[in-house]
Parts: C-alpha cells; structure tokens; sequence
C-alpha cells in the first residue's frame, strides 16, 4: 500500500538497528519515553523492542487519552447518557473503560441507554439534526489533535441553530503532562525513573508544532525527538535520540518533518483559541490533579456546555487499590509490576484503563509482548 | 401467515421434502457420521456488498458442516421477523437464499417462521442448521494440530467484515470491496480428496483469522508461529483497516478456511486448493509450534516478533 509500506519496510529497520546498536554506547544505558499511545501501539504491534539493543529501553508515556481520563468523569458520562431523552455520542475505544462500581458507557448502553459510537464529531452533529427531539451530547476527548474537530463542531451547532447539541469536554494538553512528569520527584530528585529524552507526539504535533517541546529541551536538559507513528519514524527518532545523547545535545529536532512545521497549524490553534480556555486544573489518571493542563469550553459558548447544560457530578472515586495504573502512566512501573495485570485485570475485563485501549501500556503488552516476560 | 409461507418461502425454497407439507423431513441419510452444525444470523446491515442475511446464513452453515471434511447434505431455517420489515426486503432475502442453497446443491428441507412486534428484533433473525456425512477415513477436528504441522489459508483476510463496515449508517465509506460469502463445501471436498489425514478444517469467520487460530492452538494445546509477510490482505482492506484503527487479522470472513496438516502433506495441498476457484489465492502461513503457553505469535513484516491474541469484545477503532 503506497506511502504505507515505505514506512514499514523490515529491510530499512534492519538497518536502522544496526545503526542504533553501532551507536549505543555499550558501557551506559538509554532510557527513552514514548509519550504518545500511537508510538507505545506502534512499538507493541510491530515488535520493535525486538530490534532494539539491550542497552536501549523504551518507558511508556502517559500520552493515550483514553487511559488518562479519571473515574470521575467516566461516571460523569454514565450519568449524562442515563439522563431521559440525552443521546451520547462517544468515539469508540471509550465504550468499555470501567468507571466506578464495575459500570462502563457499554454496559449502561446494555441497560437502554443511548449511546452511539461515533468516528468523528460531524457525525454527532447529523445525529443532532436527525433527531431534533433529542438532547445530544458529544462525549469530547483527546489531546491537541482531536480538539480542532470539536471546535469546528461546536461552531457548526451555532451556524446551524442545533439547540439540542451539546459537547462534554475532556479535551487535555500535552505540554502540562510531559511537564508534570518531568517535575515528578521520582524523575527530578529521586531518580526512580531514568529518562534521558522523549520522542515526541506525532498528531499533536502537526497542530501545536515543534516549539512548545523547546521548553522542555532547554529547561529540563532532556532531547525530544518529534516522530510519525509509523514503525520507522520510530525507529529513526530512537537514533536520534541516541546521538544526541552521546553528543550531550538536548534539542528538539523533528523526524516527522512531513507533517510537523515547528509553528504547526495556526489555522486549527485559532479555532480552538476562539472556543476553549484553560482550566484552572483538571485531574489526569495516574498524574493526579494537574493545573491548567485542560480546556473547557469559553463562557461566549456557554449553551453548548453540556457541564452547563446538565448537573454533571464532579465526584472523583479513587481507582482500585490494586490498581497501578496511575504508576504506569508515570513510568515509574511496568505492566507486569502489576498485581493485577493478567489476573483480575484483562482486557476482556479491564480494571484499570491502560488495559482498555489499544494504546494503553498494559493493553499493548498484553496483546504483543507478554510472552517475553514468560520465558 | 399461511399466504406468506406458501407464497413466499414454499415457493423459493422448493423441493420434495417441502412438497410433502410434514412438519418435520425425512431424509434418506449416506453411510458414514453424520455432523450437524447450527447458527443463528443477526447481521447489520441486513443486505451488504456481495451478499445479505440470507445468502449468509446458508453459507456459513454449510461450512461449519463442511469445516468436519463432511459432504452437508441438508438445512433448515427459522426466521424471527420483526413487525414492518418491508415484504420486498423479505423476498430479497429469501430470494437469495434459495438462490445460495441452489448453487450449493444443500436443499433447505424444513423451517419455521414467526413474526415479532416491532422493537423486538432487529428486521430479521434467521437460524439455519445444517446436516452432513463425513466421508470414511476422515477425522478432522481441532485438537488434532501437532507441532511441526503446517498451517495454510484459502485466500485474503478480512473482505466480509470490511464489505460489512462500509455499509454500517455510522461509517458508509467508499469501497468497490465485495463480502468473500461463498459455500467452501467444494473446496473441502478437493481437498479431503488429496489430504485424507487432514488434521484440522476451521473456518475464520466472526474475530476472523487471530481468534480462530487461537481457538484451534488452545483445543489441541500447542502454540503456533505465523508470518505476517505470507498472509494474504487485499490492499483495499488494509487501507480501510488503516483508516478505522482495525487489525485485519480480526475482521470477519465468511469465505475462507483454515487447514492444518502434517507438512510433507503441505505441498500437495496448497496446489489442490489453488487449483480450485475459492482458493486461488491460499497460502501457507505458518507452523505448528510446541508452546505450553498456547500462544500464537507472529513474526512481524518489520522484523520483529508478536502475540496474536484473542479478540476482547468487539474490534473498537483506536481515537489517534
């Protein structure tokens, strides 16, 4: 398949890591983060750790939005979907993360609520227009790339007149999450987890561009390299990363110059700054309550609030006991450190959300990778 | 009641069994074991590219008969209909399953239809069984796999589900894709014909290749490495797959099996299923490995080495 297969060419790997076990210095150790859940599934799914030196380690980031978003605002989207006449409209690998007491947006869709999986916010929005009796709530979450969608949305239900269209905002931002790990005592004081550089979000990039990651660079003495989520961007950006290190360099520099300008989309970044405005704070899976690292929508916008429109609780249930997913979502343990993964947490019946999503750290070494720990 | 099943399905699925009006057929059996296999259809949409409901529901009956190297000789059919499913909807299916079980030379020989208030069903619930003999000397099953056992498959992974998906109201996306629905009871027959001492037949259909392969290493408690590079995926597959986050080694098919056998056997074959039309494209994947773990693991494209799992739920696209 064309402009696919090139970047997933098994011969151009082999090369690469060959490359990166030329250059990895045999006498130290590389710790590197994959922020973003599409580089953790990339890395899963094409066996990548397999090519990589002993030497070259890849810690799983936090950045996979459905694994970060709290309990609380899962029941909170429980309770919207289980109000009379409300049709929820959600993108489809949040349907089975478990809220609190055991519910899930596809188990109280079981019930007889309303909930419909949607691939984009338009097709929310032609379900408002379709069923003009009905309240339609747009369960919006994701990072940087998937806020412009919403705000086009939410201008769209304005232009339109839909009055029974509302959006449930989840939207988060990636420069307070990377910030929030790196301030974390166990990777700025205590050293618990080793990290010498970062390969960078991949879509949301294309929207924030390169610049904002300059802070981290410069502030924090730690690469980022910005890479597609193709099996060889990833690979390339692991290169990169191990020549900077070796270089002592701490820059930014972009693998995935194909999409990723260092101003990024101005066009995208106006829309959501017409919408949307920070939150004084919001609380993140696994990173606790993280100041202004969320959007809500602005006050002009009000009437398509659906935390304005409707009582939202805003309880936050703790995760289970157990459940270590707030640790792994920091890089501070691995899937297998769990007591719970592969045992009462599955992703036939996942506990916590890592395991949900395709993207999640526990998911992905689950499906690919836990045979390793096995031999 | 009495008009519809006269007019409509007496009419369409007519044969001797159904002329005698018997509430039950009395068929004349081969020697040999008799398999029999049932499944109930709740597919939506009703009518996709390539086939419906109906046409489906006989297909996939005859190859899970077919799936026991048996010759099926006979189905039946049930039909739930929902209150104010279009009459022309209905005929168009029964239609099309007269037409399958025709092509298929498999007579449906008895059945029953009741009718359901609307809001109770979804359009139409069809359950088909099936009946068959197994020729002498043929004992296929799942927990027959041994390691060093080759693994082939008949043709292209994923056309029905993705055929499927581009008709679904919330997805409707652009493809010339046709659901790969056919009876594989011809295709098992040359085969059982060449191969006596197949191992195992198995049909990957709902959680497609992934899960069935699962399935059969778990039955015959063995673990299996796949080649990613060896399995057959139409381009427009893997690039509807692409768009929606979806793996088409979890995607339905409805048209291809699954067979296992000793590997000098392996050869003979692939050139046997090669040769007929619903297995020009088959392929050999893979082998039977000794694994107490069962795993089945996949040797990646890109050089690397993975766990192909089972299917958790439904297949659900990934957001970013």
């Amino acid at each position: 398949m064309k402009y696919v297969d090139e970047f997933r060419d098994g011969e151009v790997a082999r090369g690469l890591a060959r490359a990166i076990a030329a250059e990895a210095r045999p006498e130290r150790r590389y710790h590197f983060m994959e922020f973003c859940g599409g580089h953790t599934h990339a890395i899963s799914r094409y066996g990548i750790e397999d090519l990589l030196p002993e030497n070259v380690r890849m810690i799983h980031g936090p950045g996979c939005p459905v694994c970060v978003l709290p309990i609380g605002r899962i029941d909170a989207a429980i309770h919207l979907a289980r109000q009379p006449g409300v049709i929820l409209c959600s993108y489809g690998d949040m349907l089975r993360v478990p809220g609190s007491k055991r519910t899930s947006l596809l188990k109280a869709k079981a019930e007889g609520c309303d909930i419909r999986m949607v691939y984009s916010t338009a097709d929310a929005l032609r379900i408002a227009q379709d069923e003009p009796g009905r309240q339609v709530v747009f369960f919006a979450i994701g990072f940087e790339t998937t806020t412009p969608p919403t705000a086009v949305a939410i201008r769209q239900a304005r232009a339109l007149g839909l009055g029974n269209f509302s959006v449930f905002c989840n939207h988060v931002l990636t420069p307070s999450a990377i910030a929030n790990i790196l301030d974390s005592p166990e990777v700025r004081e205590l050293g618990l987890v080793p990290l010498e550089g970062f390969i960078g979000p991949a879509h949301v990039s294309t929207v924030i561009g390169s610049r904002p990651y300059e802070y981290f660079a410069e502030e924090y003495r730690r690469p980022v390299v910005i890479a597609g989520f193709e099996p060889l961007d990833v690979m390339q950006a692991i290169l990169m990363l191990v020549r900077q290190v070796n270089q002592g360099r701490h820059e930014v520099e972009n693998e995935f110059s194909r999409a990723v300008t260092r101003d990024g989309n101005h066009k995208a970044q106006a829309l959501v700054a017409e919408i949307f405005e920070l939150r004084r704070s919001f609380e993140w899976r696994g990173l606790g309550v993280v100041p202004y690292s969320a959007l809500r929508i602005k006050n002009e916008w009000a009437e398509f609030d659906a935390e304005r429109r409707f009582a939202v609780p805003a309880d936050s249930p703790p995760d289970n006991k157990a459940c270590e997913c707030g640790a792994i979502l920091r890089g501070v343990k691995k899937p297998a450190d769990c007591k719970l993964f592969g045992t009462a947490c599955t992703p036939e019946t996942p506990m916590g959300s890592c395991m949900v999503s395709a993207e999640g750290a526990c998911a992905a070494h689950w499906t690919y990778g836990r045979f390793r720990s096995k031999r | 009641m009495q008009q519809l099943v006269e007019e409509l399905f007496l009419a369409a699925f007519d044969n001797d069994f159904l002329r005698q009006r018997n509430d039950q057929a009395c068929l004349a059996m081969p020697a040999g074991r008799v398999v029999m296999s049932t499944d109930g259809y709740v597919i939506s949409p009703l009518f996709f590219p390539g086939g419906d409901i109906g046409s489906l529901a006989v297909h996939g009956t005859i190859n899970d008969v077919a799936m026991a190297g048996a010759r099926p000789v006979a189905l039946s059919a049930a039909f739930v209909i929902e209150e104010g499913l279009p009459l022309a909807d209905l005929r168009r299916i029964v239609e099309s399953m007269a037409a399958a079980s025709r092509e298929a030379g498999v007579p449906i020989v008895t059945g029953d239809t009741k009718v359901v208030e609307k809001g109770k069903g979804d359009g139409v619930f069809i359950t088909t069984t099936g009946i068959g003999v197994v020729p002498e000397g043929v004992t296929i099953s799942g927990d027959r796999a041994r390691p060093g056992d080759a693994i082939l498959i008949s043709g292209t992974m994923g056309d029905h589900g993705v055929a499927v998906m581009s008709k679904r109201e919330n997805l409707s996306f652009q493809t010339d894709l046709l659901s790969d629905s056919a009876a594989l009871h011809g295709l098992v027959a040359a085969m059982v014909e060449a191969v006596r001492d197949l191992h195992c037949l198995r049909d990957p259909t709902r959680g497609g290749l992934a899960s069935t392969l699962n399935e059969l290493a778990v039955q015959s408690g063995v673990g299996m490495m796949i080649r990613e590079a060896a399995i057959p995926v139409r381009d427009s597959v893997r690039g509807a797959c692409e768009l929606l986050g979806l793996d088409p080694l979890y995607v339905a098919n409805e048209g291809k099996l699954i067979a296992i056998c000793a590997a000098q056997d392996a050869p003979r074959l692939l050139a046997v299923m090669r040769a007929h039309p619903l297995g020009r494209d088959a392929a050999m994947i893979g082998a039977v490995v000794e694994d107490p773990h069962h795993f089945v693991q996949m040797e990646t494209a890109f050089g690397g080495t993975r766990i192909v799992d089972w299917l958790a739920g439904e297949q659900l696209p990934r957001i970013c």
